[in-house]
């Protein structure tokens, strides 16, 4: 049934669990519900994705998840902790919008490391320019960098501070196909290589089969889960294999959509 | 937006130099054709400014109006900007002390003459209040405003990365509200020199101000008088200028990508 | 983190305090006024009890509604004037680029010269009276109000242009349907801004040319007799009818049809 063939999966740990979480927010006085009693738990550097149409909830449930609000009802908890706050442990990652316009690269990746020591710090950025391969740019500002850079940019601020857990909201959704294929790939290697738990958001159906273990297929708002789909397709990924695409339509039709335009 | 044809290079010296000449041309003429024996023509302000640049004078005055801008105007940033991001920083706080800035504000710094004689008497430091006075408001405001539009992303990313409150300060929103700050400052900077001309004019006896009432009194020199707005407004432009410049510095460039 | 309900319980109590926060702090700094008034060496400065007293004096000599009128009357007169011809010129300078290049020069100077530095030349021109008032605030109006026009005009997006040549607009109309509708709210934002100004310079020329008017008020107080709550009570005047036309200038570009210029907001 489930065989990986990349990396041995450490034991099934509950990393992240979501326990009957309902968010509803107040807007003039009426009340709007968009998270309805979402139960998922995500296991220790699993990659899952949060697929839903736009405006379903999906980042609120991030947000919720990364600490930035709490639920109207229900718990989230890392690590068997409640989630009470932000916390660098967990790195949220936005669209390239998100980089600091005021540093330099090097002054974005080191941005969280101002605890440790300089030599440390230094090291880490290295390591991490090298990594996302902005080598060559380290006195570059975002606003000489293009979309997909920032966007490399970003992620390297993220896992410079080594967090256990990545929340990525669309932060391809800004970039060109061609340059989007290009970072999910991206992604992959950098998940390969340091073993984060991943939440990963999108609304992109082909994106979420093509990286994430398990897709959690979202409804519209007000949004609960229609279905978890285990994607056991090794990595890489053929995205023309029979196996894939069957994954693939079955979330199509999860979703109803036609398969003809 | 632009009409049709696009401008060629030579262009961008052609017109202003020919509306310039047509403009002193228009000058000259009415001087002639009203036969005004006071107000001078292109040529006598030019000898005009020639002697207030020979004279030793004319560099004290240029001191003295600097000087002052320089105190008032540092004064009110060195006051202005904390307090201003203190207030966009906490909203509350801003809606409290609001109200009282606004019914304050328009009250020109001119009109504060006679109470800031009666608190520093005739002299330097009145004027010095007065440029802090139509200082200080600009860049509350701006500073407020650059608080307030900082995106809440950068926080968000801020406090993920575990920063506390003063650090989140220093860190995220005084970087990002920057160039918004020094636009703030650029235009105090401008309002200062308006200030501190006026102020010359009524409450001290030197300064550029000063030059041209003194001008007019002893001896009706309207050339003197003329020559020394245009240098006024040299001096203002030159101000103005070099405060861009800082605007063009890498750490807050991207916040003026936009500018025309 | 609370949760919704104790969060709704505070905006609750924080609506009802909140109105008077502003309030309690202006007691609060009268409540100093006063004091630090009543304990200066020198008994000059007012406190705001003195102060009130000026203004019913005022009121009472029939000079309060002239003087105000007759401030108002000046600021209408210059800033209409100004308006009328910066708006159409600027709007001409920000849409053609030679315009721009062949004015910019000129404006550039002139920008940074306070518009008191021409009272020489308006007492000349005008002599001392209402008309060298006008013509200060006039100038110190016009340019203000022609660079907002100009960077309004410059700002109307390439996008609404094109459309409105690509579908046979002729110039008048590209004016009327395409650049008027565009440029509208930043003009009224500059006109409140610029109202503003000519406030201040009215005040300021009142003082030096002219006599009657707040400006004029504050400095006779003074001369004629030292009467020093007059001046502040002339202060505070100047102060409240100044916000009371930013106020009014707000509510105008709160009204419905010019406020799609701020959706960005």
């Amino acid at each position: 049934m489930l065989v990986k063939e990349s990396i041995a999966i450490p034991a099934l740990k509950t990393k992240l669990a979501v326990e009957n979480v309902s968010v509803t927010f107040k807007r003039d006085g009426k009340n709007m519900p968009v998270l309805e009693n979402i139960n998922l738990e995500v296991r220790d550097g699993e990659f899952i994705c949060l697929l839903g149409p736009s405006g379903c909830g999906k980042t609120t449930l991030l947000n919720a998840m990364a600490g930035f609000l709490s639920p109207t009802s229900g718990e989230i908890q890392v690590d068997g902790e409640a989630v009470r706050g932000p916390d660098s442990r967990r790195i949220f990652v936005f669209q390239e919008r998100g980089v600091f316009p005021w540093l330099t690269v090097e002054g974005n990746i080191g941005f969280g490391l101002f605890k440790l020591p300089r030599v440390e710090r230094e090291r880490r950025i290295a390591h991490y320019i090298k990594m996302v391969g902005l080598d060559g740019f380290e006195k570059a500002y975002p606003h000489e960098l293009s979309g997909g850079m920032k966007q490399r940019l970003e992620v390297a601020r993220a896992l410079a501070v080594d967090p256990d857990m990545l929340f990525l909201d669309e932060p391809f959704g800004a970039l060109d196909s061609i340059t989007r294929l290009v970072m999910r790939g991206e992604l992959l290697r950098i998940w390969e290589a340091e073993r984060k738990t991943i939440i990963f958001v999108t609304h992109d159906i082909d994106e979420a089969v093509q990286l994430a273990d398990r897709v959690v297929v979202m409804s519209a708002r007000p949004a609960t889960i229609q279905q978890i789909v285990e994607i056991d397709v090794p990595h890489p990924r053929d995205i023309s294999s029979p196996h894939y695409l069957e994954l693939r339509d079955g979330i199509f039709r999860q979703i109803g959509l036609a398969h003809q335009i | 937006m632009i009409s049709l044809a696009e401008p060629r290079k030579w262009e961008k010296l052609f017109w202003p130099i020919l509306t310039l000449g047509l403009f002193l041309a228009l000058w000259h003429a009415s001087v002639i054709w009203t036969a005004t024996k006071v107000f001078p023509s292109p040529r006598e302000v030019e000898k005009g400014m020639a002697e207030l640049l020979r004279h030793h004078v004319l560099w004290g005055d240029i001191w003295d109006s600097l000087r002052r801008v320089a105190i008032g105007f540092s004064t009110a940033a060195l006051l202005g900007i904390p307090f201003g991001l203190a207030l966009g920083w906490y909203p509350a706080a801003n809606q409290v002390v609001n109200p009282v800035m606004q019914i304050m504000r328009p009250i020109s710094p001119i009109a504060w003459i006679p109470v800031s004689i009666i608190l520093f008497g005739v002299g330097d430091n009145a004027a010095i209040f007065l440029i802090f006075l139509g200082s200080f408001f600009p860049i509350v405001v701006a500073c407020i405003n650059g608080v307030s539009n900082v995106p809440s992303v950068y926080r968000r990313s801020g406090r993920n990365f575990g920063l506390t409150a003063p650090q989140l300060l220093r860190r995220v929103i005084f970087p990002a509200a920057l160039p918004q700050i020094l636009v703030g400052l650029r235009i105090a900077l401008g309002i200062a020199w308006l200030v501190v001309v006026a102020a010359e004019m009524i409450a001290v006896d030197s300064g550029l101000g000063y030059l041209i009432i003194d001008s007019r009194n002893s001896g009706k020199r309207y050339d003197l008088v003329v020559a020394a707005i245009l240098l006024i407004g040299a001096i203002g432009l030159v101000l103005d200028f070099g405060f861009r410049r800082l605007e063009k510095l890498k750490p807050v460039r991207w916040g003026f990508r936009n500018e025309s | 983190m609370s949760s919704t309900k104790e969060r709704a319980a505070r905006k609750h109590i924080t609506n009802a305090g909140t109105a008077l926060r502003p309030l309690v702090f202006i007691f609060a700094l009268l409540v100093l006024w006063e004091f630090a008034a009543r304990h200066q060496p020198a008994h000059l400065l007012p406190g705001p009890w003195e102060t009130a007293g000026g203004i019913a004096d005022l009121v009472r000599h029939n000079l309060l509604l002239k003087y105000i009128v007759a401030s108002l009357f000046r600021v209408t007169w210059g800033f209409v004037l100004a308006a009328v011809l910066a708006i159409p010129l600027g709007l001409a300078i920000g849409w053609y680029r030679r315009a721009e290049m062949a004015f910019n020069p000129i404006i550039q100077i002139l920008r940074p010269i306070s518009p008191l530095a021409w009272i020489p030349i308006a007492i000349l021109w005008f002599g001392v009276g209402d008309l060298a008032a006008i013509f200060l605030i006039f100038i110190g109006s016009f340019l203000p109000l022609l660079v907002t026009a100009a960077n309004a005009a410059r700002n109307v997006p390439d996008v609404h242009v094109n459309t409105g040549r690509n579908f046979g607009l002729g110039p008048a109309r590209l004016l009327y349907q395409v650049l008027y509708p565009a440029v509208i709210p930043q003009l009224i934002v500059g006109l409140r801004i610029t109202l503003g100004v000519a406030w201040l310079v009215v005040v300021a020329a009142e003082m030096i040319a002219v006599n009657s008017g707040l400006g004029f008020l504050i400095i006779d107080a003074r001369n004629a007799g030292n009467r020093y709550d007059l001046v502040v009570a002339g202060m505070v005047i100047i102060g409240v009818i100044g916000f009371l036309l930013d106020v009014g200038m707000r509510s105008l570009e709160r009204v419905k049809s010019f406020r799609w210029g701020y959706s960005e907001d």
